[in-house]
């Protein structure tokens, strides 16, 4: 499942991935790997790819031992992290301005838009643009939407968007060009909770459909 | 604990310490002060432990006082040190005594100046750090005239060295380069190598905007999935003209990158003031 692996300076590897899937499932598998506490000072998931970067005074080359070759079968779920915890259920109000520009690119209707955006399971495959934002993969595949041609200057925080294979709540206002289909209550970053992001790596998401 | 008083500012003044990396996954980066090796000179200097928080001066302007005797020393670009007025040798250390006024002038050369305080600057920390994130609005406020800043207690050994040579910067840093994951990306890569850049004006602790050259995509409708980034990438944007990510980069982004600086060259960046040229070598 492993690409290829690049170097990346002086002191950080980024790990070439097929797919969204294969980042959650590696991150995982690090994030219980007791070497890489040791070795690395900070594990960047993104859309197709994971960045380690080494620890002050350990050598880049020894981050080369943390990543699993072929003959370590790794699999959903292999790590420590994340097992057997419940999924976030996001309640969300779908009135979002996009809705009837998704439901036109989709061929699907509004009710249908929702339908497919409860209808499974998504899981955070990364996080970045902002503190809270957490990229979610596993959808519907039907739901894969380009982003807009122009990014809207603010964004209201709670907005609930999509934007090719992820879905993503905009933790507080921000500029931003995915496509906005409804909007919650729920609070995604919050520094006086002991985990401040609501949604953390390799978390479950539920999003349910509720009158606002 | 004293306290530091702030009477007045002229550039952009942060707090800053050595980062808060570990939370890349919900979206927030390392930050930290932006020249590493000057803000860590400065807490050796006042026998700090490693990490102790300084403030990060853009351009001098900073004039502070101390409810109590404090030391204190001024690192990286090399600035006028004044005692009440009188001029004291820059990247020394000195008593601050109640009362008394410490003023750090506009440097010579370079941007960033680092006050660094024996005990540290104890303001409270976020995510364990106390650095600014100016991308992410995280971390302490930018530090503005009458702000009251605690000293803490961070002392790991006693004051052993009275002064430093200062820094000095020269005109035409060439930076060493690794090729970077998307090297391939570009139809000329060495373009990068070859090319005088200017350091444009919008260029902050978030990036550098080089202007004075384009770098061409071989492919430039090919869509690259976010990747990770980190201090010293050198992106490669539709527009052709390379951005220089520094301490408050965003975690991923979209833009393939050419090459990334090595680590002990990124302080360098740092010191860079626009309009100012910079070169680099392949490593």
């Amino acid at each position: 499942m492993i690409l290829t692996v690049h170097p990346y300076g002086d002191r950080a590897l980024l790990v070439e991935l097929a797919d969204a899937e294969a980042v959650v499932v590696l991150t995982d598998h690090l994030r219980g790997e007791e070497a890489v506490g040791e070795l690395v000072a900070d594990v960047v998931p993104a859309a197709r790819s994971v960045l380690l970067v080494a620890r002050a005074g350990v050598a880049v080359e020894r981050l080369r031992g943390v990543v699993p070759d072929e003959k370590h079968h790794i699999s959903p779920g292999s790590g420590a992290f994340r097992q057997g915890l419940p999924p976030v259920a996001i309640p969300v109000t779908y009135d979002g301005p996009d809705l009837a520009e998704v439901a036109e690119l989709t061929g699907l209707s509004d009710s249908e838009v929702v339908e497919a955006h409860v209808g499974s399971e998504w899981r955070v495959a990364f996080g970045g643009f902002a503190p809270g934002f957490a990229y979610l993969v596993g959808g519907d595949t039907r739901l894969q939407v380009p982003r807009r041609e122009t990014p809207r200057t603010r964004v209201p925080a709670g907005s609930v968007g999509l934007a090719g294979e992820f879905s993503g709540i905009y933790p507080r206002e921000s500029p931003g060009g995915w496509r906005l289909i409804g909007r919650t209550d729920a609070v995604l970053w919050d520094l006086a909770r002991d985990e401040p992001a609501l949604l953390t790596a390799g978390a479950t998401v539920r999003f349910e459909a509720v009158d606002g | 604990m004293g306290e530091l008083v702030v009477r007045s500012v002229g550039g952009p003044v942060l707090v800053q310490d050595a980062g808060r990396p570990g939370y890349a996954a919900i979206g927030v980066g390392v930050s930290g002060a932006a020249d590493l090796a000057s803000y860590a000179l400065g807490n050796r200097l006042v026998g700090n432990r490693p990490g102790a928080a300084a403030l990060e001066v853009v351009l001098g302007g900073l004039e502070v006082e101390a409810t109590a005797t404090t030391w204190v020393t001024v690192t990286g670009a090399p600035a006028a040190l004044t005692l009440d007025g009188r001029l004291e040798p820059s990247a020394s250390v000195v008593a601050l005594r109640p009362g008394q006024r410490l003023g750090v002038g506009v440097p010579a050369s370079g941007l960033r100046c680092y006050l660094a305080v024996r005990g540290g600057i104890a303001v409270a920390p976020v995510l364990g750090s106390r650095s600014r994130d100016t991308l992410s609005a995280l971390g302490p406020e930018p530090v503005t005239p009458g702000a009251r800043l605690p000293v803490g207690d961070e002392v790991a050994e006693d004051l052993r060295v009275d002064a430093v040579p200062p820094s000095t910067y020269d005109d035409a840093p060439v930076l060493r380069v690794v090729p970077g994951p998307r090297a391939g990306w570009i139809s000329d890569p060495d373009a990068l190598v070859r090319t005088r850049w200017t350091v444009g004006p919008d260029s902050d602790r978030v990036a550098l905007r080089l202007t004075g050259g384009r770098l061409e995509r071989r492919d430039p409708d090919r869509q690259l999935p976010s990747e990770g980034l980190t201090r010293g990438a050198i992106q490669v944007p539709p527009g052709g003209e390379p951005i220089v990510f520094g301490a408050d980069h965003p975690v991923t982004g979209g833009y393939p990158v050419v090459g990334v600086v090595v680590s002990n060259d990124t302080d360098r960046l740092a010191q860079l003031r626009p309009g100012e040229t910079v070169g680099f070598r392949w490593q």
